[in-house]
C-alpha cells in the first residue's frame, strides 16, 4: 500500500499526522488540566469543570463578536485580550462558586459531585437563556487559520500550533506557580496538612478559594482555545466531561506528568482506532481499553505513591 | 443471621419480623401499599397511571442505589447501564415477536427485526437467538447484570478502587454503553431505539387494559425487591456493609474480604435496576439509548437522593415526587424546571443530606411521637459519606 508515495511523501504524511495527534493531546491536557488542579489540590470533584470550559469558549465568541461589530480594525489582535478575558471571568465565576457552594462541602467528595452536578445544569441553562441555545463559534483572524509549510508537501495548521504552545506555557506555568511562588507554596501546604497551614498563619480558606477560582481560569483558557477547533453550544460541556475525567484517572490523580502520558495515550489510542471503524465504535474500544488499563493500573499509570 | 448479630436491630428475630422490624417500618410499607395499590389506580386516568408506572421503574434502581450508595457508599454513576440491560433484553424480545414472518414479509429477510432488514443483516446474529423464548429472556434479565456488574467491578474493588474513582468510571460505563448501542445499528437499533413492541406472548401490551394490569406487576414486582433489599440491610451482611462504609480499615483488619462484599452489592443493584428496565419497557413499548445514557443515570441518583439515601422506601417515593414535579413543570414551565432541577441537587446536598426521609426520621418522628406518647428512642443514624 506504500508504493505509490515516495519516501519524502511518507515522511511528510508521518509528520502531519504526528502533529495531529499532537494536537489531541493538547485538547486531552486542556481539558484535564484544570480538573487537575481542583482534584489534585483539593481532592474535590467538580462535574461543573467542563462549564467552565464552555464559559471561555463563550468569551471569546463573544468577544470576537464585539471585535467584529465594533473596532473590525483590531480583528487580526483581538486574541490578546479574548483569552487573558476569559482567564478571568472563569476566575471570577469560579471565585463566586467557591465561595457559596463548594467551601461547605470540603470533605464530602462523593456529595460534591452531586452538588456541582446540579451546578452544571444551571450553567447549561444560563448559557441557553442569556446567550442563546444556538451554535456559536468564534471569528478567528486571517492568520490563525493559515498553515505553516516548512517544505513544500508539509503542511502544519497554525491553530494547532497555537494550541500546542498554549498547552505548553499553561503546563509549565502551571509547575512553576506551584512550585516556585508564595501562592504555590500555600497550595500545597494547604493540600498537604490544613490544620498545620492554620497554626502556621496560612489563609486555608482564601487559598481553597484561590485555588478553585485558579483552576476555573486555566479551564476557561483551555476552552477558549478550544473554539479555534470546534463550535460552542450551551451542552457542548456533556461532550467533554466524560473524557476529562477519564484523562485525569488514567494518568493517576494528582499527577501532572500522569495527565500529560495519559493525554498522549488516549490520543494515540484514538486516533488508531478511529482510523480503522466509525467515531462512537472506536469509542466503545477506547473505553474499553481503558477500562482494562485500569483495571491492572487501579491507581492510574503515574501515581504517587502516598497513601491517603 | 442468628439473634447475636443484630443486637441493636430487633430483640425477637423471625423472619417475617426482620422484614418489617418494628412498628414503623410495617406502617410505612402499609402506607406505600395504600398509596401504589388503592389510591392512585382509583384517583388517577390511565395515562397517568402508565406515567406513575414508568416512574415506579426507575424507583428500583433508586432501590438498588440506596443498598449500594446510602449503605454501602459505592456511589454508581453508571446505573443507566444495568436499567438498559434489563429494558434491552426485554425489547430485544417483544421486538423478535412483533417481526414474526407474517408482518415482516415486505422486507428482504422476512423475520428479522426491521431495523436489522434496513441494515443490510441478512441473518439474526447469534447473541439474539436466546431471546426467542420468554424464560430465557427472563432469565436473562437477571444474569447478564450480574455478570456485568462483577466483571466491571471486581478488578476495581479488588484495587481498591472506591468512592469518586469508581463514580467516575462507572459514568464511563453507561457512556460506553450508549456509544456501543448506538454505533451497532445493525445489532441494536442504533440512536432510534427499538421500536414498534406489540405484544408479549399473543398479550397486547398497548392496550389500556393491559397497561393497568402492567401497573400492578410492577407494583407487585416492586414490593418484591423492597422485601428483598430490607431482608438484605437487616442481615449479617447489611451490617458488614454499613461498617465498611464508615470505617473500611477496621472491617479490613477485623478479616473481611471487601471485594466480595462490594461486588455483590453493586451487582444486587444491577440486577434491580435491570428488572426495572424490563417492566419499563413492557409499560412503554420501546426502548433508546438515550434512556439510558450518562444524563438519565445521574437522574437516578438525584431521586434517590431526594428521597433519602439510606431509605428504601424513601426511594420509591423521590422517584414519583420528582418525576411527578418534572413532568408537571417541564410541561408549563420548561425554562424555569432546569433551574428547579438543578438547585436541587445543590439543596438535597448542603440542607437535605437525607432525603424526604431525613425530615421524617430526624424532624417529624420525634414529635409524632412524643404527641402519640410512644417514647421509644430511635437514635437517628448518621450518615458519612
Amino acid at each position: 500500500m506504500f508504493d505509490e508515495y515516495t519516501f519524502e511523501e511518507l515522511k511528510a504524511i508521518l509528520i502531519m499526522q504526528s502533529f495531529g495527534g499532537l494536537s489531541l493531546l493538547c485538547i486531552y491536557v486542556l481539558m484535564g488540566l484544570g480538573l487537575y488542579v481542583v482534584f489534585g489540590q483539593m481532592k474535590v470533584i467538580n462535574m461543573a469543570h467542563a462549564e467552565f470550559l464552555v464559559i471561555g469558549s463563550y468569551t471569546m465568541c463573544l468577544a470576537s463578536k464585539f471585535v467584529i461589530e465594533v473596532m473590525p480594525e483590531f480583528i487580526n489582535y483581538y486574541l490578546w485580550v479574548a483569552i487573558p478575558l476569559a482567564f478571568v471571568v472563569a476566575f471570577i465565576v469560579g471565585w463566586i462558586i467557591e465561595w457559596i457552594l463548594i467551601s461547605r462541602l470540603y470533605h464530602r467528595p462523593l456529595d460534591t459531585l452531586l452538588a456541582t452536578w446540579g451546578l452544571s445544569l444551571i450553567m447549561q441553562q444560563c448559557f441557553r437563556t442569556f446567550i442563546g441555545a444556538r451554535e456559536m463559534s468564534a471569528t478567528l483572524p486571517e492568520w490563525l487559520m493559515g498553515s505553516w509549510a516548512p517544505t513544500d508537501i508539509i503542511d502544519i495548521p497554525i491553530n494547532g500550533l497555537v494550541i500546542l504552545a498554549t498547552t505548553i506555557i499553561l503546563t509549565v506555568g502551571l509547575v512553576f506557580f506551584t512550585n516556585k511562588t508564595r501562592w504555590g507554596l500555600r497550595m500545597r501546604s494547604t493540600s498537604q496538612n490544613r490544620q498545620m497551614s492554620q497554626a502556621l498563619g496560612i489563609n486555608t480558606k482564601v487559598t481553597d478559594r484561590f485555588t478553585f477560582a485558579l483552576a476555573c481560569g486555566i479551564s476557561g483558557i483551555g476552552g477558549a482555545f478550544l473554539t479555534t477547533v470546534v463550535s460552542t453550544s450551551p451542552t457542548a460541556g456533556t461532550t467533554y466531561i466524560v473524557d476529562s475525567f477519564l484523562v485525569l484517572v488514567l494518568g493517576g490523580l494528582g499527577s501532572l506528568f500522569g495527565l500529560v502520558i495519559s493525554g498522549g495515550f488516549l490520543a494515540l489510542l484514538s486516533s488508531i482506532l478511529e482510523f480503522f471503524m466509525s467515531g462512537s465504535v472506536a469509542k466503545v474500544w477506547l473505553y474499553l481499553i481503558i477500562f482494562v488499563v485500569l483495571a491492572k493500573f487501579t491507581k492510574g499509570l503515574f501515581s504517587s505513591n502516598i497513601r491517603s | 443471621m442468628k439473634s447475636q448479630s443484630t443486637p441493636t436491630l430487633t430483640p425477637n428475630e423471625g423472619f417475617l419480623d426482620k422484614l418489617l422490624s418494628g412498628r414503623s417500618s410495617f406502617l410505612s410499607y402499609s402506607l406505600l401499599a395504600l398509596i401504589l395499590v388503592v389510591i392512585l389506580p382509583l384517583t388517577l386516568s390511565e395515562f397517568r397511571l402508565n406515567m406513575c408506572g414508568k416512574y415506579l421503574c426507575y424507583s428500583f434502581c433508586c432501590i438498588g442505589l440506596v443498598l449500594c450508595w446510602g449503605h454501602a457508599g459505592i456511589l454508581s454513576l453508571g446505573q443507566g447501564l444495568y436499567f438498559g440491560l434489563g429494558g434491552y433484553s426485554m425489547a430485544m424480545f417483544l421486538k423478535l415477536e412483533a417481526s414474526d414472518l407474517e408482518s415482516t414479509k415486505i422486507q428482504t429477510t422476512p423475520g428479522i427485526p426491521d431495523f436489522m432488514d434496513w441494515n443490510q443483516l441478512t441473518e439474526l446474529p447469534w447473541f439474539w437467538q436466546p431471546y426467542h423464548s420468554f424464560t430465557l429472556t427472563l432469565l436473562l434479565i437477571i444474569i447478564l447484570p450480574i455478570l456485568l456488574a462483577t466483571l466491571l467491578s471486581f478488578f476495581y474493588f479488588k484495587g481498591r478502587v472506591t468512592g469518586v474513582v469508581f463514580a467516575i468510571l462507572t459514568q464511563s460505563m453507561v457512556a460506553c454503553a450508549w456509544y456501543f448501542i448506538v454505533g451497532n445499528q445493525g445489532f441494536f437499533g442504533g440512536i432510534n431505539g427499538m421500536t414498534d413492541l406489540k405484544t408479549l406472548n399473543g398479550w397486547d401490551i398497548r392496550e389500556p387494559s393491559s397497561q393497568k394490569i402492567l401497573y400492578f406487576i410492577t407494583v407487585a414486582c416492586l414490593f418484591g425487591c423492597l422485601f428483598f433489599s430490607k431482608w438484605i440491610l437487616n442481615s449479617r451482611l447489611g451490617r458488614v456493609l454499613s461498617a465498611q462504609r464508615d470505617k473500611e480499615e477496621r472491617v479490613r483488619f477485623s478479616g473481611y474480604d471487601l471485594t466480595a462484599f462490594r461486588v455483590f452489592i453493586f451487582a444486587v443493584a444491577g440486577v434491580l435496576a435491570s428488572i426495572g428496565g424490563a417492566l419499563f419497557t413492557l409499560q412503554v413499548g420501546f426502548m433508546s439509548p438515550n434512556l439510558i445514557g450518562v444524563v438519565p443515570s445521574i437522574d437516578l441518583i438525584i431521586y434517590t437522593a431526594v428521597g433519602g439515601r439510606l431509605c428504601i422506601v424513601g426511594a420509591v417515593y423521590g422517584s414519583l415526587l420528582v418525576n411527578t414535579a418534572r413532568t408537571l413543570f417541564s410541561e408549563a414551565y420548561p425554562t424555569l424546571w432546569v433551574f428547579i432541577y438543578g438547585a436541587l441537587f445543590i439543596i438535597i446536598v448542603l440542607a437535605l443530606p437525607k432525603g424526604i426521609a431525613g425530615i421524617w426520621s430526624d424532624h417529624l418522628r420525634v414529635r409524632v411521637r412524643s404527641l402519640l406518647k410512644l417514647d421509644k428512642k430511635d437514635k437517628p443514624e448518621k450518615l458519612t459519606t
